[in-house]
């Protein structure tokens, strides 16, 4: 098993910590894992990427040519990645803010709206944890009981009270994804 | 000259214990050598000979590690405060002091010096204010007088061209982490029992962990200002102590 | 995994957690991007409380490698982290610490320059590393980490060789090691070395203050006399010939029937470890020497792997081609060998990799 994912956004979307809990999930299930980020001052606001490589052997490259799978939260980063997945991949994608949907016909494409769904639920806060559970649905790489440790674990203790509203999110991420293609 | 033995009982002085045989290098009626003597003689006096490390700068007080049997880190040209800041934490029980002059310290050296002061690290400068950089040939340093001739200010300091000398110890006694602070001379004896009790103030200023402090000796270097060792001492009292005054410029406890 | 304590963490921060495991005495250090979580991790442990270890937050790079300067006299355990534009303010301390003979660990979390350049991650300060930054004739021990693991790794290695030759050693890393999270398993916790045993190690050469001993000891890199100066630096380069010898590391990987050999360190080699095995699913047989040492170099087993009949060599940096020059001398003319990089914080992926090989090597 082998699954690089790439998820690309708008700093402060939580692109980097969704990464890091499917990060954590993966090291929950003894799988070698590699969470490697853009970094700098384009985490504070601009576009902002991190890219995810769960395997169950030696990983040789953190830094990946194409994607198994790819969560892409805004056009630029669609923009820059459709043609970046693998063909037989698959790629997500929050329809939010995106004016030109992708045009791949040889890769899955789902739609998930979880900022709209956030903003109807007035928690702006479950936005990367709601994506993340609709990658999940799709792509059950780690198993439930794992990302909810690997949540845990990326979390700081602080934000533990936290957790079953991200479980929860994570749960209904899942419900509304939908296959476009 | 034939060995001459002198009786203990005949003996009115003698070289301190921790002044080691080397020939010392300075030119006659250098304060070096002086101020060399007074921090051996405190050393001694204190205990601490074993519990020593000065740090040497880059000047012509290089080689003070020749001259005083402790252990001694020579450090890069104005990096001593630093140098001494990891050896005193390090080894907090330890004396460590550094020794320095205006171009080492005042110049290249007044960051590295300004903060550990500001951090309070609880180690000692001896800065040897002699207007001048010696060891190079006599060049113009930041504590240069106005219209003090030297080799880079050939037609004497020009604040228009060289802009203003300045007194970093006064401007470092503004700073909380520095408790002690004073400015003394070695020119004559009474002065030199002065600077003797002020280096003895500053080394127990730090042993007993009180920050940091700054013994300033107003220095002559006869050889770099041209002028005979006693021209140089009456030159020194009459132009150098005006802009450096004498005394104590600040004594106190860290703040909480 | 209760026993084996396996983290998630970046390489930064690995090295904090590494320097307090190893039993290290002090950190001074200034922040930088892309390497200021090694201080931030630091001051979130406070090893003070628990080892008592010291860590600083200097006014500047030159005043923390002077700080460690200052500390490796006393025979401590020291070290500093930096990126590109620090490291070069370090430059000339490292110089003084090398000529003083005086072991400490450095890391250098790279970044694109020259100058202010990027704060993405490089691979240009090879030559920095390897053939001085500072004045003189000196050398610097550089080891070269590939993963969060060898970050975690080469604190202690670097820390034992450094005290091994009385010389600092680099952990040449970059920013892709130093920002990218990988399992890393934790050392058990050593205890700092107590005075006796530091004595027992140090004591004929560090400041630690005289005690009972009748001798002084000085540091110092200074010798006005040209003839004694002259045999410090025999002295010296006898230990690096020795380390030139003895210290030597590399990893191969797929080398044994290779036609073409990528030579690539740090987060390149990861990279090319990909393309080694994207090639071989084409049936090219392609090889990864990985240094470990960037100096020493590994030149015996490029020398051995060109005398076997290797077709050319690949030497893939992040840089505009400063390695490269190592493995040329290495390879003495008996096999194409050629440069391919990125500069300034660009990287590059594994079939850029794979193309350039086939573009400049396989015709």
């Amino acid at each position: 098993m082998k699954e690089t994912i790439i998820i690309a956004g708008f700093g402060g979307q939580g692109v980097l910590s969704m990464g890091k809990i499917l990060a954590y999930s993966g090291v929950m299930q003894d799988f070698e894992v590699t969470w490697m980020p853009s970094y700098g001052p384009e985490m504070r606001g601009g576009t902002a990427n991190v890219t995810v490589v769960l395997s169950d052997s030696r990983i040789s490259s953190p830094i990946a040519s194409e994607f198994d799978s790819a969560i892409i939260l805004n056009q630029q980063s669609l923009d820059k990645f459709e043609s970046k997945v693998k063909p037989g991949g698959i790629l997500i994608y929050d329809t939010n803010g995106i004016t030109h949907a992708p045009t791949r016909t040889d890769i899955s494409i789902y739609t998930i709206d979880a900022a709209a769904e956030c903003a109807r639920l007035g928690n702006a806060k479950m936005f990367n944890t709601m994506i993340l559970g609709g990658y999940l649905k799709v792509k059950p790489v780690v198993k439930m009981e794992n990302v909810m440790e690997g949540l845990k674990k990326s979390l700081p203790e602080r934000a533990w009270k936290l957790l079953p509203q991200n479980e929860e999110a994570i749960r209904h991420g899942g419900e509304i994804i939908k296959q476009v293609r | 000259m034939a060995e001459v033995e002198i009786k203990a009982e005949n003996l009115v002085y003698g070289k301190p214990r921790l002044i080691t045989d080397e020939v010392m290098h300075y030119c006659p009626g250098c304060s070096h050598g002086t101020v060399h003597k007074l921090v051996a003689e405190v050393i001694e006096e204190m205990g601490l000979e074993g519990a020593s490390v000065g740090v040497s700068p880059v000047g012509c007080s290089v080689f003070a590690y020749r001259y005083i049997d402790i252990d001694w880190i020579e450090a890069a040209h104005g990096r001593a405060c630093a140098v001494a800041t990891a050896a005193k934490r390090l080894n907090p029980q330890n004396l460590v002091f550094t020794y320095q002059g205006d171009g080492d310290l005042a110049a290249i050296g007044a960051g590295e010096t300004i903060h550990a002061a500001a951090r309070g690290e609880n180690i000692v400068t001896i800065f040897i204010n002699n207007a001048i950089y010696g060891m190079t040939g006599g060049q113009m340093s930041p504590t240069t007088l106005l219209g003090m001739k030297t080799a880079t200010t050939p037609y004497g300091r020009d604040p228009q061209l060289n802009g203003f000398p300045y007194k970093i110890a006064d401007m470092m006694a503004h700073l909380d982490g520095a408790t002690y602070i004073t400015r003394q001379s070695v020119h004559t004896p009474a002065a030199v029992r002065k600077c003797k009790k002020a280096i003895r103030k500053a080394f127990e200023n730090s042993m007993a962990g009180n920050g940091y402090s700054l013994v300033e000796v107003v220095a002559t270097c006869n050889s770099g200002w041209k002028l005979s060792p006693v021209a140089a001492n009456k030159w020194m009292e009459e132009n150098m102590v005006p802009v450096y005054p004498l005394g104590d410029i600040k004594s106190t406890t860290l703040p909480k | 995994m209760a026993d084996k304590e396996v983290k998630l963490m970046k390489g930064n921060e690995v090295i904090a957690h590494a320097a307090v495991r190893c039993g290290c005495d002090g950190y001074f250090g200034y922040p930088i991007t892309p390497q200021s979580e090694v201080m931030e991790t630091l001051m979130e442990l406070e090893p003070w409380k628990t080892t008592g270890m010291v860590v600083l937050q200097a006014e500047s790079e030159v005043s923390s490698i002077n700080m460690v300067y200052g500390g490796a006299a006393t025979g401590k355990k020291v070290m500093t982290s930096s990126s590109s534009p620090g490291v070069s303010l370090m430059s000339e301390g490292l110089s003084y610490i090398a000529a003083s003979e005086l072991p400490c660990l450095v890391v250098n979390c790279q970044r694109g320059g020259p100058g202010l350049g990027t704060i993405q991650p490089s691979q240009g300060d090879y030559f920095q590393a390897c053939k001085g930054g500072g004045h003189g004739d000196y050398h610097l021990i550089v080891l070269a980490p590939a993963s969060v693991q060898e970050m975690h790794d080469f604190v202690g290695l670097g820390f034992d060789l450094a005290f091994k030759y009385r010389n600092p050693a680099m952990i040449l890393a970059d920013g892709a090691i130093g920002q990218m999270m990988e399992k890393v398993v934790l050392a058990p916790q050593q205890p700092r070395r107590t005075q006796e045993e530091l004595l027992a190690q140090c004591g004929k050469w560090a400041t630690t203050g005289k005690g009972e001993r009748k001798e002084q000891n000085i540091c110092t890199s200074l010798e006005l006399q040209s003839e004694l100066m002259e045999k410090i630096n025999e002295r010296m380069q006898a230990k690096y010939r020795e380390i030139e010898q003895n210290e030597a590391r590399w990893e191969e990987i797929e080398c044994e029937d290779a036609d073409y050999i990528i030579v690539a360190f740090g987060s390149s080699a990861r990279i090319c470890s990909a393309t080694v095995e994207m090639a071989r699913k084409e049936g090219l047989k392609v090889g990864l020497l990985r240094p470990i040492t960037l100096y020493p170099f590994p030149t015996k087993p490029i020398e051995a792997l060109a005398e076997r009949g290797v077709k050319g060599f690949l030497s893939v940096e992040l840089n505009a081609g400063q390695m490269v020059e190592d493995v040329r001398l290495a390879v003495e003319g008996k096999a194409p060998v050629k440069h391919y990089g990125r500069m300034g914080g660009m990287m590059f992926n594994p079939q850029d990799v794979l193309d350039e090989l086939k573009d400049k090597l396989v015709k």
